[in-house]
């Protein structure tokens, strides 16, 4: 299977590139803005003012470019949880996410106009679940898509498989998106699977199945965009596997040097979609060392009225454990409110 | 008001039918899906004529997994159906059972509210119909055991028509399960028409003052009839149908407690963790004091429910070992 490519590994070029100018723009804009988010929440981290955190850091442009081609209140995006990327993009407030990742149930929630499901952190189990979101959306007669993400590792799981079938069998508007970002924490992909791509996974359930430079934000978004178009008319659903590398550790808790070679990070790091989608601006003569600037200033500023506005949430409440468990709530969780309130 | 309708005679098939026809045609969000539930009906025809009355939108076949089932159910909850699944066999929910524990019963709580799983899982559980392996377990305890969804275990065609309506209607995830045993086993008068019962109700189905028999679905009428026998001997037996595993209506199992002195509970599920031990310890928590006997649970033995008919009647509890049971604790 080919591997869809528009940018080669500095980020010149290949071929025209079938985005405008502006949206190379929005595009880059997009990719920075993700960078600066992974990169300060892991300084919180570090201060003991996050909890566990996993980084995308490498695989920006994989969850960026599908994130573009959606609307966040109409649309509808199932991530697990290395798709804060993806979240941020389509439009989950930044106080938000760093309240989830303070395990803080202020930010639990997607907010009303924003489509998003909380973040998944059982292997696959969105997959059967993205497929249902999806096929609701034709029996409702919209137009809208789902997107739902997964890791190499996850492909392993019975619900990726029969998840994907559901979305065949039903022609549900969705787009899976696998980051084949080479590592299930300390397992490489070799010993996930015998088949060399991911994508042909698909071919199984009678799934189109593409691949694409996950580290090329356009050859991500022209991909997802085409898949979205497709899923749009009634067409079914695709995969697209994205080829990427997790250049960070798992999470914040993990040591990658007990289980991979520094030399093969090194490798990928030099393929740095954020560095690549940089070089094709300047060279295209959309970008200067200002822009650059003016921009790393205005992302700073976003995420420092963003922490503020998390560190004003209310502290969690003891009672809130037994709050939001039924609509109403029933007789044995009011006893263990009323002592908790009690006890507090 | 109920009591004003007319009412004819059904079986709990034909009740459970009924109400999934009302359903759908009352609210267009509505849909009902699972293995066989479209063309065929389903396997007990629970869905029968379903698919032909509201199209292939709103009934319909799916493939055969049982996970996918769950989960794509709650993918169209999430985006705002009404997803009524059937799980062929309650024997068969266990594939699901990660879509079950990590989502169904969470997504609320996960949520903060943001989205809620209004879905409903009907599953033909239980024995005595010699059935093959695997369909005639009876997982209660395993789902009573999420957090966030509802267990009802209806007993009559009157009360599963009502409660399924009920079950429907509400905003939480909702495990129905129905005893393969009643299903053409019991008939009763059905009201017609649309009508909901409560939620989170037990009921005394006989009243008596010697000793309560705490029961739900297929055990219902086991009891019953150890309660007639027992009268005729002039012993008179409580019998309290739960219907509602959860929410449980423990109030109404405490009055009886208080009532009679004497508590024996029977589940056909394997007896070790079972519902039933949640039953005792909350008598033994909030009643001991009126307690004059242990609490005695007769339950199937620890032990997978046998495949070989000819001895299936020695793993359920039948009216024999319920008056056993009510012997020692009259006897204590």
């Amino acid at each position: 299977m080919d591997t869809i490519q528009y940018l080669d590994e500095q980020g010149k070029p290949l071929r025209d590139l079938p985005l405008s100018p502006d949206e190379l723009l929005l595009g880059y804009r997009a990719l920075r803005r993700a960078r600066h988010f992974d990169e300060r929440v892991l300084v919180l981290q570090r201060q003991g003012r996050l909890g566990v955190y996993p980084p995308f850091r490498g695989q920006e442009a994989a969850q960026v470019g599908v994130a573009l081609c959606l609307k966040a209140d109409h649309d509808w995006l199932l991530p697990s949880y290395r798709e804060s990327a993806a979240a941020l993009t389509f439009g989950m407030p930044i106080s938000k996410l760093i309240l989830n990742w303070r395990a803080d149930p202020a930010g639990w929630g997607a907010p009303p106009n924003v489509n998003m499901v909380q973040f998944y952190i059982p292997i696959a189990t969105q997959i059967p679940q993205a497929a249902g979101v999806a096929y609701a959306q034709r029996l409702l007669g919209k137009d809208a898509v789902a997107a739902v993400f997964i890791g190499d590792g996850g492909t392993s799981e019975g619900d990726f498989h029969e998840g994907l079938n559901f979305a065949s069998v039903f022609d549900a508007p969705l787009l899976i998106v696998v980051q084949n970002n080479g590592w299930a924490i300390s397992v490489p992909t070799h010993k996930q699977m015998k088949v060399p791509r991911i994508a042909q996974k698909a071919l199984g359930y009678g799934i189109p199945g593409v691949v694409v430079d996950g580290n090329d934000l356009v050859a991500v978004w022209v991909a997802a965009r085409e898949a979205t178009a497709r899923a749009r008319r009634g067409e079914g659903p695709t995969l697209i596997e994205a080829l990427t590398y997790r250049v960070a550790p798992h999470t914040s808790s993990d040591d990658p040097s007990r289980y991979r070679s520094e030399e093969e990070t090194e490798r990928w790091l030099r393929r740095d979609p954020i560095v690549r989608m940089k070089n094709c601006l300047v060279h295209l003569g959309l970008w200067s060392d200002e822009q650059e600037s003016a921009l790393t200033s205005e992302l700073e500023a976003e995420f420092l009225a963003a922490v503020e506005e998390a560190d004003q949430a209310p502290e969690p409440k003891p009672w809130e454990i037994v709050e939001q468990v039924y609509a109403e709530m029933q007789p044995d969780q009011r006893t263990a409110w009323n002592y908790l309130r009690e006890e507090a | 008001m109920i009591a004003d309708r007319g009412t004819r005679v059904l079986n709990n098939v034909q009740a459970i039918n009924e109400a999934l026809d009302l359903a759908l045609a009352k609210d267009p969000r509505v849909v009902l899906f699972g293995e066989d539930v479209g063309t065929m009906g389903g396997v007990f025809r629970a869905s029968d004529g379903l698919m032909q009355k509201y199209g292939e939108k709103r009934v319909f076949d799916t493939p055969l997994a049982e996970s996918g089932i769950v989960g794509f159910g709650i993918g169209l909850a999430l985006a705002g159906l009404r997803p009524v699944a059937e799980i062929q066999f309650a024997g068969f929910l266990y594939p699901a059972l990660d879509q079950i524990l990590s989502h169904l019963g969470r997504m609320r709580h996960r949520t903060r509210g943001r989205f809620t799983i209004p879905m409903v899982i009907r599953a033909p559980y239980g024995g005595g119909v010699k059935t093959p392996e695997q369909h005639a377990d009876s997982p209660e305890a395993i789902l009573t055991h999420v957090p966030g969804v509802k267990v009802v275990i209806p007993s009559s065609p009157d009360r599963a028509k009502g409660l399924l309506l009920s079950a429907i209607e509400d905003p939480d995830p909702v495990f129905f399960l129905e005893a393969i045993k009643l299903y053409r086993g019991v008939k009763g008068e059905v009201p017609e028409g649309y009508y909901t019962l409560p939620i989170g109700k037990a009921r005394v189905v006989r009243e008596g003052s010697a000793a309560s028999l705490f029961c739900y679905g297929g055990m219902v009428e086991v009891c019953l009839k150890a309660a007639e026998v027992a009268a005729r001997e002039g012993v008179e037996l409580e019998v309290v149908d739960l219907e509602t595993l959860v929410p449980l209506d423990t109030p109404t199992i405490l009055a009886s407690v208080q009532k009679t002195g004497r508590a024996v509970v029977v589940y056909e599920a394997m007896r070790t963790g079972g519902f039933g031990a949640e039953v005792a310890a909350r008598i033994a928590e909030e009643a001991l004091d009126y307690l004059q006997a242990p609490i005695v649970r007769v339950a199937g033995w620890d032990a997978p429910y046998p495949p070989f008919s000819a001895v299936e009647n020695f793993y359920r509890p039948d009216a024999r070992r319920v008056l056993q049971a009510v012997r020692r604790v009259l006897t204590h």
